[in-house]
């Protein structure tokens, strides 16, 4: 074999070597295939308090991934924390009275926004609000609770 | 008075050098990016280049890559146990893998693999003359020896770091889960909701293309400087890779600073 040829083919070989790495890294590592091409639809709600909830983070129905929050911004006029998230079109028969609150996944874990669907026949859409809304919970305000309630039954 | 102005002196000259040597570096970078175009049109060098820098590194780059991903996981199980949280080894390793460790292991070890051979090489070829040969036969070793070496080193180095960070994490997954037994099903699903694909794994590979520009301006500069003898040739091979590792150590943390921030 002509040596020039060899190092053609090997050379081949090392570039697919690496397109496999990237493709493995894109699909099994990464979450490349998430919600890049799937069209959505976004929906935004009002929290009192939003705790440590990041840009990213998940929407969850019943604990699965429906969607993810986009921004996160303070309402100019009511002085609240205006989450947007963006809901995967396949579930867009969300009830427009569903309720959405902050919680945490296990002890230390990441907070995610919880949605609760509700009964009415409207649907959510591209652009409503979701009113009925709970923050997230404070353990500095839980303890504050804890000690008001405690030092009042004295 | 006279040793004062000896130190003061010295230290101008210190200064001028520095200055000339810089200046002198800036034409070269900017001359090779002159001869990058021709440097296409002989693809058959360029690919000589890419198999003597990039296939021939490749063992070394394999090697660490599954022993670094082992050895990552291996520790981060040692300490995520205590707290009951095992699974998300695989996070662990994949994140510190596609952020700084792909990148940075990777290029030290091309550096010290394919950079000192650049300088070495180019470093003999101007001792002995050859480059003063091609220059006669009107070749010009730019476009001849130059830029098909800088475009490799360029090219190569993303692709070792793509196959470093995939056996590294492949490396990761042989230690955690078919050794220590950690669920392979939540292994990878808190890998991949954690790791996202443009922050972790595109930067990783923007990070490794400026780690190889670096790499290829030193090594390709101190082989041009090179004091044409044996002791010049070997001293810049020395810090060639003296100056790569640190160099990439410090674009690291600012690369870090800019992208993770």
């Amino acid at each position: 074999m002509k040596k020039q040829t060899k190092i053609e083919i090997w050379v081949g070989a090392f570039v697919l070597m690496s397109l496999m790495a990237l493709a493995y890294l894109a699909f099994q590592v990464s979450n490349f295939s998430g919600w890049k091409d799937r069209p959505t639809y976004e929906v935004s709600a009002l929290f009192d308090n939003i705790g440590g909830l990041k840009e990213r983070a998940p929407l969850k129905l019943s604990g699965v991934v429906i969607g993810r929050i986009t921004a996160i911004e303070i309402d100019p006029i009511s002085f609240k924390a205006r989450v947007h998230m963006k809901i995967d079109q396949a579930f867009n028969q969300l009830p427009v009275d569903s309720s959405v609150s902050i919680l945490t996944s296990g002890l230390l874990g990441d907070q995610y926004v919880g949605l609760e669907p509700g009964g009415d026949e409207e649907v959510l859409q591209q652009g409503s609000e979701i009113e009925m809304t709970q923050s997230a919970m404070v353990l500095e305000e839980l303890i504050g609770q804890f000690l008001v309630k405690f030092s009042e039954s004295d | 008075m006279s040793g004062f102005q000896r130190f003061l002196q010295n230290m101008g000259q210190g200064f001028l050098e520095k200055v000339a040597a810089f200046g002198r570096g800036s034409l070269f970078i900017w001359s090779i990016l002159a001869a990058i175009p021709s440097a296409l049109f002989r693809f058959d060098l360029l690919l000589k280049q890419i198999y003597v820098t990039g296939v021939l590194s490749l063992p070394i780059i394999l090697m660490a890559g599954l022993f670094v991903g082992m050895v990552l996981s291996l520790q981060g199980y040692n300490i995520l146990v205590e707290f009951n949280a095992e699974e998300a080894v695989g996070s662990m390793t994949a994140l510190s893998l596609l952020r700084e460790l792909g990148p940075v292991v990777g290029g030290l070890l091309f550096a010290g693999r394919a950079g000192s051979a650049l300088t070495a090489e180019i470093g003999l070829m101007r001792s002995t003359e050859q480059i003063s040969a091609l220059e006669m036969m009107a070749v010009d070793p730019l476009k001849f020896i130059y830029a098909p070496r800088f475009l490799a080193v360029i090219i190569v180095l993303p692709l070792l770091v793509l196959i470093f960070n995939a056996l590294g994490v492949f490396g990761g997954y042989l230690v955690s889960v078919s050794w220590l037994g950690v669920d392979s099903g939540a292994f990878w699903s808190q890998m991949s909701s954690q790791v996202d694909w443009q922050e972790d794994v595109l930067n990783g590979v923007i990070k490794s293309v400026a780690f190889g520009v670096l790499i290829a301006v030193i090594a390709l500069f101190q082989g041009v400087n090179a004091i044409p003898s044996s002791e010049g040739v070997s001293n810049a091979t020395t810090r060639t890779v003296v100056h790569a590792s640190l160099g990439i150590l410090g674009l690291d943390f600012i690369l870090t600073s800019i992208m993770f921030n």
